[in-house]
């Protein structure tokens, strides 16, 4: 198991060399000049070719990448394209809370419901209850998040009043209400039919009959021996979620309802070919997802001694 | 509970062993598929999408493309049963037509992604060694990215080089004007990000059938490795990667629809259900009272689409694996 960790800890900064390889290929080889998009279209000839200079865009693509990751490692990850003279590094700082709150908040409400529901729906197998559930947040959660803010932010806000139209005041903010109750629906599906598959096929298992047939009150069969085996791998999920959530989880929501996070940056700089900006915040979420990844499964070989063993 | 194959029971409650022919399994899986109710609700749904996509000219009253100004932004009416967009286009005919575009990408994307993930994956796993390696390295370097960003991300940078290699050959120069050249833009993006996934299901699934007995049996006796894996353990890996197959066919819908929205995917005047939420969301027609289905109606058809795929793929799911077929549902 050390070893394993050991190996993948070596991998990671390969694995992100690697990333940013590609980025920048799509960068230095893609569409759009940037020049022209800091500059405008009219600016000078000399000016363009001063700045192509400085931004390194003359030279060989090796040397390109060399450069960057040099710079990089000494925490200079250059200058926007878009947002003139604001280095990189703390334009995605001040957006990186924002999507962090409201991926968490939203992570770990959807988690807590979803794992209530799955319960109840696996406890009462296969009648109403159950069914109504399941197909319920099945249902919930194959709305896509772009298909359902825009109709419910029309009747929250335009239609009844009882929300401001979008915008972001905080966690603590009435705002905050519509995205994090959208975005938790996502995770409440995952864990409530996780923990009902869980719970049906620990209920299959011979200690659960032992439990049972050595006169354990039901409610205790459940909640000690049923209920705990069946979260353990629930942490897995979590953890994923956890990594996978941090960018891409509320991409749309926040483009749709102007939240000053990291999904709405690289939105912003998809279009405006912002390739500094693009190039870090693929670094950076690759370096989440791998990072979780690889907390995740040794949190798991923590907490389940079996994997331990192999 | 277990039950071996070729064996049901009697009338008498003995257990009676009976040939299995491929029909009797078809059979069997079917009876086990359609208790699942919301499976065959499912299956409606998808068959009114393909039966749309495929007969769209004449379903649609109007054509999709065909501006009238004299009627634009209007609310529906007898001729224009879901009204008309800002350049007098029917929105029922718009909504019936991109379930076309839908049925292009979707599938497309899907069968590549999935041939790439099944020739990938079962390589990785049979090979094992520095095959293995190079593969599967590849694939978390793609994975690390979170899906639909890396979708974006090569639709914005591969787009416009693309579409000028097209209009440079003169047999894509046509699909190029047509509009339809985005279909594939978006098609290869979306294959890209999805078969790192299923190489490594199906890398998991090839490891653990890969040491049985009959794989080292048919080994023994000299067939060779592409063999080997198309014949032996293809067959028996396949139940999972079906299940996932269905799920992945509603998650392509929602990509290209995601990409459409945002404008770098689908582009109008082909329509489709994701490029329409934007059209009209843009458009204040549907903030008025009569009107807001403009923009949830598109999203609602989407949804009803993954809706139906997810419970299909439950459906699949028990008719093909008998092991949680009848008592432990």
């Amino acid at each position: 198991m050390t070893a394993q960790i050991i190996r993948r800890l070596l991998w990671l900064p390969f694995l992100l060399i690697i990333l940013t390889i590609i980025t920048l290929a799509l960068a230095y080889y893609g569409p759009g000049d940037p020049v022209q998009v800091m500059l405008g279209p009219r600016a000078p000839k000399e000016a363009a070719e001063a700045l192509r200079q400085q931004l390194g865009l003359n030279d060989p693509f090796p040397v390109y990448v060399v450069k960057y990751i040099s710079k990089a490692l000494q925490g200079d990850l250059g200058e926007s394209y878009k947002y003139r003279g604001q280095p990189v590094g703390p334009l995605i700082w001040e957006r990186l809370g924002v999507s962090a709150q409201l991926n968490l908040a939203a992570l770990l409400i959807g988690t807590v419901i979803g794992i209530f529901l799955g319960t109840v729906a696996g406890l009462f197998r296969n009648s109403w209850v159950d069914y109504g559930i399941i197909s319920t947040v099945v249902l919930l959660d194959s709305i896509p998040t772009f298909a359902i803010t825009l109709p419910l932010l029309f009747l929250f806000a335009v239609r009844w009043r009882i929300l401001p139209p979008g915008g972001w005041q905080g966690l603590l903010d009435i705002r905050a209400i519509l995205p994090i109750a959208i975005l938790s629906l996502g995770p409440m599906t995952v864990f409530a039919r996780q923990t009902r598959a869980n719970l049906l096929e620990v209920i299959g298992q011979d200690y659960i009959r032992t439990a049972r047939s050595k006169g354990l009150p039901e409610s205790m069969v459940i909640t000690s021996h049923a209920l705990r085996n069946s979260l353990i791998p629930l942490t897995t999920l979590f953890g994923l979620a956890l990594g996978g959530s941090l960018i891409g989880g509320s991409f749309f929501m926040e483009t749709l309802l102007g939240i000053p996070g990291i999904g709405r940056l690289a939105f912003e700089t998809f279009l405006a070919r912002d390739y500094p900006v693009i190039t870090a915040l693929v670094i950076l979420t690759a370096a989440t997802i791998a990072i979780a990844n690889l907390v995740v499964d040794v949190a798991y070989a923590y907490i389940d001694p079996r994997i331990r063993a192999t | 509970m277990a039950v071996a194959q070729g064996v049901r029971p009697t009338g008498q409650g003995a257990w009676v062993p009976q040939a299995t022919s491929r029909r009797s399994r078809f059979i069997d899986g079917w009876r086990r598929f359609s208790r699942h109710k919301l499976a065959v609700l499912g299956l409606f749904i998808v068959g009114a999408w393909i039966v749309c996509g495929l007969f769209a000219p004449w379903i649609a009253p109007y054509s999709y493309r065909e501006n009238n100004l004299a009627v634009s932004q209007q609310l529906p009416s007898a001729e224009h049963w879901l009204g008309t967009d800002r350049l007098g286009r029917d929105q029922l005919s718009r909504l019936i037509w991109a379930a076309r575009t839908a049925l292009i990408v979707a599938p497309f994307a899907v069968t590549v992604s999935f041939a790439l993930g099944l020739i990938f994956g079962s390589l990785a796993g049979y090979l094992g060694g520095w095959v293995e390696g190079i593969i599967m390295r590849v694939a978390d370097v793609l994975l690390a990215f979170p899906g639909l960003l890396f979708a974006l991300l090569l639709s914005v940078t591969l787009k416009p080089r693309l579409v000028s290699m097209m209009e440079a050959s003169s047999v894509l120069k046509d699909l190029v004007r047509s509009g339809y050249a985005e279909l594939i833009i978006v098609i290869l993006a979306l294959s890209v990000v999805g078969w790192p996934g299923l190489a490594r299901l199906v890398r998991a699934q090839v490891l653990s059938s890969k040491n049985s007995l009959y794989i080292e049996a048919a080994r023994a006796s000299g067939v060779n490795t592409w063999r080997v894996i198309r014949q032996h353990i293809l067959p028996n890996i396949l139940a999972p990667i079906i299940v996932v197959l269905s799920m992945s066919l509603g998650g392509a819908v929602v990509a290209e629809s995601g990409l459409s929205f945002l404008g770098l995917g689908v582009e109008p005047p082909i329509p489709s259900w994701g490029n329409m939420i934007y059209e009209n969301a843009s458009n204040g027609l549907w903030r008025t009272a009569n009107a807001p289905y403009l923009v949830w109606a598109p999203g609602a058809i989407v949804s009803l689409l993954v809706f139906a795929f997810s419970f299909i793929g439950d459906g699949l799911n028990e008719a093909l694996n008998p092991q949680i077929g009848e008592g432990s549902r």
